[in-house]
């Protein structure tokens, strides 16, 4: 395979977490384009400035399954301030790393976390995330 | 776990009688052919046995091979070797839009020197359109390369009408064009005679008809002008300096042999087993499609896109499972862009990233195509409950 995968990843993978849709989600974040061959859709539901529930889907490679399911996990339970603070780098770290061609897919689920926690606050708060872009759209890909 | 290896085309296992054959020129028969004493000539014999063998293969005279490190360098060699020789007439080459990167990153090199590239288009199915070649034909065209068989799709090209498409142009021009093909996917694999062919180069590779890897050949008409590929020596006739690979040679040549001798037996299994992975495929998943020309086809590739799931996603899953086979998604190949042959056939973005590859062979059975049978469709519902391109999983 050209991209060996971590323990941690295939597990992701082959397992993953939180895969679904939830009825009435509070934000909805679709990020990708099937041009580069990921799209990830991430629905979240918030009490209380909390995000108490995280689901996805994805249509991409091993690495972008892997990082959708350790994005949610890693994002349950926290509050949006926090959750916000959550990095591509900190996912791939969770995953204990990615090949680097496959750093892209870890951006996109970072950027999946943002868009739907823009989603949400622009239905509660009829304003998104200031100055926010997805960061997979504004940068090179870097395969 | 039972492993079904299904990427031939990738490369095959080495015969173990061309393992057996090579192995005295490791040690015993380990002189330099071009030594004058008893050990080189031993060498040197053995080469001129497999060229013999190599050449009846593919129905040319022994002195119109040379031997290369495998198909890369023989592509490499006919391209910027008949460029090189003939650039004062012309500066300009035809090739296709589905070549091998060793076809058309040589040809983007050459461009980057000033020769002049037209790339072909082809039809759905990858068939490249004579009128199309007759009519990129210039005063200044020096050089055709179109391959034989596709390495993805399978496609196979109708090489020897192309061939009569370009004499009767370069007649008409009163010029001299070479027509290279590679033939990498096919040699060993489908009866080819450079004659019937009516090619001028025609590229090789001894690890895809189950030779050694780092081996392989270019086939160059008599009287074709063309620069040597590597200097330092008189190897080859003075075309391809290096000390010759010998023990790869040796097996190329019994691979050869034994190609030639099961090749029309060996299509008839493996035709059979390829339609039925086709049909089975086709009617147990919906939304499939079959991707390459559905006749004009390698006996043995199979290439279907698989629309809402993405080919590494798909690969993972079959490989946990022992099962091997390739992708055209750029996902696995660490470039952004999905198959460029895939593309070039008119496949959108979506259904390139989610296409596969089976390759069969020798070892291939029809209890590896049932076990791919059984467990492709439910990796692809597993893949489709967790994709947002479809609702549901079917």
């Amino acid at each position: 395979m050209g991209a060996p995968y971590s323990e941690k990843v295939m597990d992701h993978f082959m397992h993953p977490r939180n895969v679904g849709e939830m009825e009435n989600p509070d934000g909805v974040g679709r990020v990708g384009n099937p041009i580069c061959g990921d799209i990830m859709e991430m629905q979240l539901r918030i009490k209380e400035g909390v995000i108490v529930d995280a689901k996805f889907k994805t249509f991409g490679c091993g690495a972008a399954i892997a990082t959708s399911s350790m994005a949610t996990e890693m994002i349950k339970g926290k509050t949006i301030e926090e959750a916000l603070k959550l990095t591509n780098q900190a996912v791939a770290e969770a995953l204990d790393g990615l090949p680097p061609v496959k750093m892209h897919c870890s951006v996109l689920a970072e950027d999946a976390v943002k868009a739907a926690i823009d989603d949400y606050l622009r239905k509660t708060t009829g304003k998104g995330l200031e100055g926010w872009k997805p960061r997979s759209e504004t940068e090179e890909h870097k395969h | 776990m039972r492993r079904v290896y299904l990427d031939y085309a990738a490369t095959t296992p080495t015969h173990p009688k061309v393992v057996e054959a090579m192995i005295p020129y490791f040690s015993d028969k380990f002189g330099n052919p071009s030594s004058l004493h008893h050990f080189g000539q031993e060498a040197k014999a053995a080469i001129e046995q497999a060229r013999e063998k190599v050449a009846r293969l593919i129905g040319a005279k022994p002195e119109e091979v040379v031997f290369t490190s495998g198909g890369t360098e023989a592509d490499n060699f006919a391209l910027e070797g008949v460029a090189f020789a003939h650039e004062a007439r012309g500066r300009h080459i035809i090739t296709s839009a589905i070549e091998h990167h060793a076809v058309l990153e040589c040809a983007e090199f050459l461009k980057k020197r000033g020769f002049q590239i037209t790339y072909l288009p082809v039809d759905k199915y990858g068939l490249v359109d004579l009128a199309k070649v007759a009519e990129a034909i210039t005063d200044k065209t020096i050089l055709v390369s179109i391959m034989h068989a596709n390495n993805e799709v399978g496609t196979i090209q109708p090489i020897a009408e192309i061939a009569k498409v370009i004499k009767a142009r370069s007649q008409a021009l009163g010029i001299r064009i070479y027509f290279h093909t590679d033939a990498v996917q096919t040699v060993g694999h489908l009866p080819l005679k450079v004659e019937e062919l009516g090619v001028d180069l025609l590229s090789m590779s001894a690890h895809k008809l189950y030779g050694p890897k780092g081996v392989g050949a270019l086939y160059i008409r008599k009287g074709t002008k063309i620069t040597r590929f590597l200097h330092g020596g008189e190897q080859e006739n003075g075309r391809r300096s290096s000390t010759e690979n010998v023990p790869g040679i040796v097996g190329f040549g019994v691979a050869a042999e034994i190609a030639e001798q099961e090749m029309e037996k060996e299509n008839k299994r493996l035709m059979e087993l390829r339609d039925q992975l086709i049909k089975g495929i086709l009617e147990n998943i919906p939304d499939s499609q079959l991707n390459g020309h559905p006749g004009l086809r390698l006996p043995n590739n199979v290439n279907v896109s698989i629309k809402y799931v993405e080919g590494e996603s798909m690969l993972l899953n079959l490989d946990m499972q022992g099962i091997a086979a390739s992708t055209g998604s750029a996902c696995s190949s660490g470039s952004l862009e999905p198959s460029h042959v895939l593309l070039a056939l008119g496949l959108s973005h979506e259904l390139a990233h989610g296409s596969l590859r089976f390759t069969l062979g020798r070892y291939t059975s029809e209890e590896d195509i049932a076990t791919v049978l059984k467990v492709l469709p439910e990796i692809v519902y597993k893949l489709r409950a967790m994709s947002p391109l479809t609702k549901g999983g079917k």
